[in-house]
């Protein structure tokens, strides 16, 4: 606009042109994506094509043979995925999946609608696999690659988040969280990744996790919050690092050790088994529960996966306790059997206070956290004191991968129905199944793009407004270490007043362990109600 | 007839007419589905949008009053400043009510006392311009302090046992 001369500015239009999707080029936003992948980073898991690029530029240093590089790897994806090949063809662009994804809502870009994202590829499947396309070429759908092409593909399938809730609606089943994992594939083979991803799945490769932590950091963290539930409980728990012979192996993501609020959940981990006397060990190896790699490609989530199984082998435990996450769960139930299983050195899982054998579990041998709490819950096997939670009015947020993935309904609110006692759902069609996404998922919670990600969760937060006016609610429980960290800062900016909270942090807080003093503050040094403030408060504020 | 007659008769046209002319701002294949507003879960942006500018036009027709009006103009602006880059698009939606009024009682003025009632009128929307600006910047403003509080949060161990060291010293 600066550059607009006397006669222009009196002719603002501030309506966009009327013209089809394919004459629209891209125009990358800034706030819109993430910085490219380092070449270090892809040099360390040796992918494809690494080097320095930068996506605001015009150069993106591409192979001279790019187009051949994409085709083949369309071809080959296209013959070893069924799945993909249909969702190829069998989409008859009705629209019912149009206005269901968060990003179209959030933004109104309608190449934010899930059949035009996957348009994107389509066209160029269109061109390059069918007799039509070839032919008829636009009239088909059909378009050539083109580096414009290419760019609006990064741009785009960067604007999904996997969260499949278009899939629900979609009378074919399409699931258009896949069309995006071919595409990111696609992307990956030039070197064309964000570095967000990119740099926890080195991290994750050479240390064990995401945050890059390695084991004596991991271990006096640990320590850290032993030393905090110790002066706020008077209970000194004493967990144990790479122990073999112990009965479970405990998985969480590593975002529960280090960064606010996860922490407090970790801490709710830890009260909880020493609690039960549980006879588990964590690991400094397999010390990451998410998966980044299943973002990039179906070969690099294998291979980060695969540490888990190796830990569980080499400690000798003998079933899989995991924490929550909300992909990391995704990865879990949906694909770790077949890529790295069968995993018959482990037994089926059978909780060691109630008894109850979780057959749901008897081939992945992993349990989630909620499955094991409600079930000791169910059988009465915890004090619990709900007044406790009395000071927080709670919603309940559906992470994506563990609703429409795994189909984790009822448990976490089965537990949160326990501890708290004031507990309130948001609108039906914003939860279970039809949850909205955090607007963060899939290796997207990034800061340089924190105008999307806000665009992306406004479906979410504008759920949460509703019951925080309505009911007054002030605390957003939720499974998952992602939603943990993005929701917060969405709650910041579309209904401040809201905090985020984990459902292991919630039980702890209700949870009455033997021989603690007596409580005067949650986790996060919060009065409970009907204690005295003042001090607590003010220890709250300096944290 | 005085003006606030014509426009209290003409409110619905107006709002109407407003309402379409700020979903014209989004693209043409996204304007059908933000056109339906029955639902405010499955169509947030129309939904907040359409609440708002409804209460603006009941603020601007009444006695303004500046905690509701900030509070409406913040519903709205606050969308704005995460799906437009340029702070002149996003408050454009004011000038936007400007072109629709002026559009509605077209009819209606012919008198100078009606014309001077309307610019009058003018300089309320002006303002609500001006407020618009402030809440845009607030917005932004936001956003950076969301960004920072966020990377802080991610290294909260790091701060936090940092600060436990310090204080045994």
């Amino acid at each position: 606009m600066s550059n607009s001369k006397p006669d222009e500015l009196s002719q603002i239009n501030y309506m966009p042109p009327d013209e089809d999707w394919m004459d629209t080029a891209v125009h990358m936003k800034k706030g819109m994506y993430c910085h490219g992948a380092n070449e270090n980073s892809l040099k360390t898991v040796g992918f494809p094509n690494p080097r320095q690029w930068s996506s605001s530029e015009t150069n993106w240093k591409l192979p001279e043979n790019w187009q051949e590089i994409v085709i083949k790897g369309m071809a080959e994806r296209l013959e070893k995925y069924r799945s993909f090949h249909i969702f190829m063809d069998i989409c008859v662009r009705c629209g019912a999946c149009a206005d269901k994804c968060h990003f179209f809502l959030g933004t109104g870009d309608p190449k934010n609608m899930p059949v035009l994202r996957a348009e994107l590829l389509r066209s160029i499947y269109r061109r390059e696999f069918t007799k039509a396309g070839r032919i008829l070429g636009r009239f088909a759908g059909a378009r050539e690659l083109t580096e414009e092409v290419l760019k609006e593909w990064w741009y785009y399938f960067f604007q999904c988040t996997e969260c499949r809730r278009c899939s629900v609606f979609c009378p074919y089943g399409i699931d258009t969280a896949e069309i995006t994992m071919i595409a990111r594939e696609l992307l990956n083979l030039l070197g064309l990744n964000i570095e967000w991803i990119a740099g926890p799945v080195a991290n994750c490769y050479m240390k064990g996790n995401h945050l890059g932590l390695e084991p004596h950091t991991i271990k006096s963290s640990m320590e850290f919050l032993v030393d905090e539930i110790e002066e706020l409980t008077g209970v000194k728990v004493e967990p144990t690092f790479n122990r073999k012979g112990a009965e479970i192996l405990f998985v969480t993501p590593s975002g529960d050790l280090f960064a606010d609020p996860g922490t407090y959940t970790c801490m709710g981990y830890l009260m909880l088994f020493h609690e039960l006397g549980l006879d588990y060990t964590w690991s400094t190896y397999a010390s990451e529960g998410g998966n980044f790699g299943s973002f990039t490609s179906n070969e690099m989530g294998k291979r980060l996966n695969s540490k888990i199984y190796a830990e569980a082998k080499r400690l000798g435990v003998k079933w899989i306790l995991g924490g929550e996450c909300g992909h990391m769960w995704r990865v879990l139930n949906q694909y770790m059997d077949t890529w790295n299983g069968p995993a018959d050195f482990l037994e089926a899982p059978v909780s060691p206070i109630t008894g109850t054998k979780f057959e749901n579990a008897a081939s992945t041998k992993m349990v989630h956290i909620s499955e094991f709490t409600a079930d000791l819950l169910k059988h009465d096997r915890l004090e619990i004191d709900p007044s406790r939670n009395d000071h927080y009015k709670v919603t309940y947020h559906d992470s994506c991968n563990t609703s429409r993935g795994m189909g984790l309904l009822e448990e976490p609110r089965y537990i949160i129905n326990k501890v708290c006692k004031n507990f309130f759902e948001m609108p039906e069609n914003t939860i279970r199944e039809k949850t909205f996404c955090c607007g963060s998922g899939s290796g997207l919670n990034a800061s340089e793009n924190m105008e999307l990600r806000l665009r992306g969760g406004f479906p979410r937060a504008n759920a949460v407004k509703y019951v925080h006016n309505k009911f007054g609610v002030d605390m957003l429980a939720c499974i998952c270490a992602i939603d943990r960290a993005a929701l917060t800062s969405l709650m910041d900016y579309w209904v401040p007043g809201v905090r985020v909270i984990g459902v292991t942090e919630l039980l702890a807080n209700a949870m009455k362990m033997k021989g603690e003093n007596d409580r005067q503050t949650d986790l996060r040094g919060d009065p409970l109600a009907g204690a005295d403030d003042g001090e607590a408060k003010e220890d709250s504020e300096d944290a | 007839m005085k003006l606030h007659d014509i426009l209290v008769k003409e409110s619905s046209n107006i709002l109407n007419g407003w309402y379409s002319l700020i979903l014209k701002t989004y693209h043409p294949d996204s304007e059908v589905f933000l056109a339906k507003k029955n639902d405010p879960f499955a169509n947030p942006i129309g939904h907040n949008i359409s609440v708002s500018i409804k209460g603006i036009l009941e603020e601007l027709l009444n006695n303004m009053v500046q905690e509701r009006i900030v509070g409406l103009l913040n519903d709205i602006i606050r969308i704005k400043a995460v799906q437009d880059s340029n702070p002149s698009d996003a408050i454009s939606l004011l000038f936007l009510l400007k072109q629709t009024l002026r559009d509605a009682t077209k009819g209606y003025i012919e008198g100078e006392q009606l014309f001077r009632e309307l610019l009058a009128f003018e300089d309320k929307i002006d303002r609500l311009t001006l407020l618009s600006f402030d809440i845009f910047m607030k917005c932004r403003e936001d956003i950076f302090n969301i960004k920072v509080n966020e990377i802080r949060r991610g290294a909260f161990m790091f701060t936090k046992r940092a600060k436990v060291e310090d204080d045994k010293l």
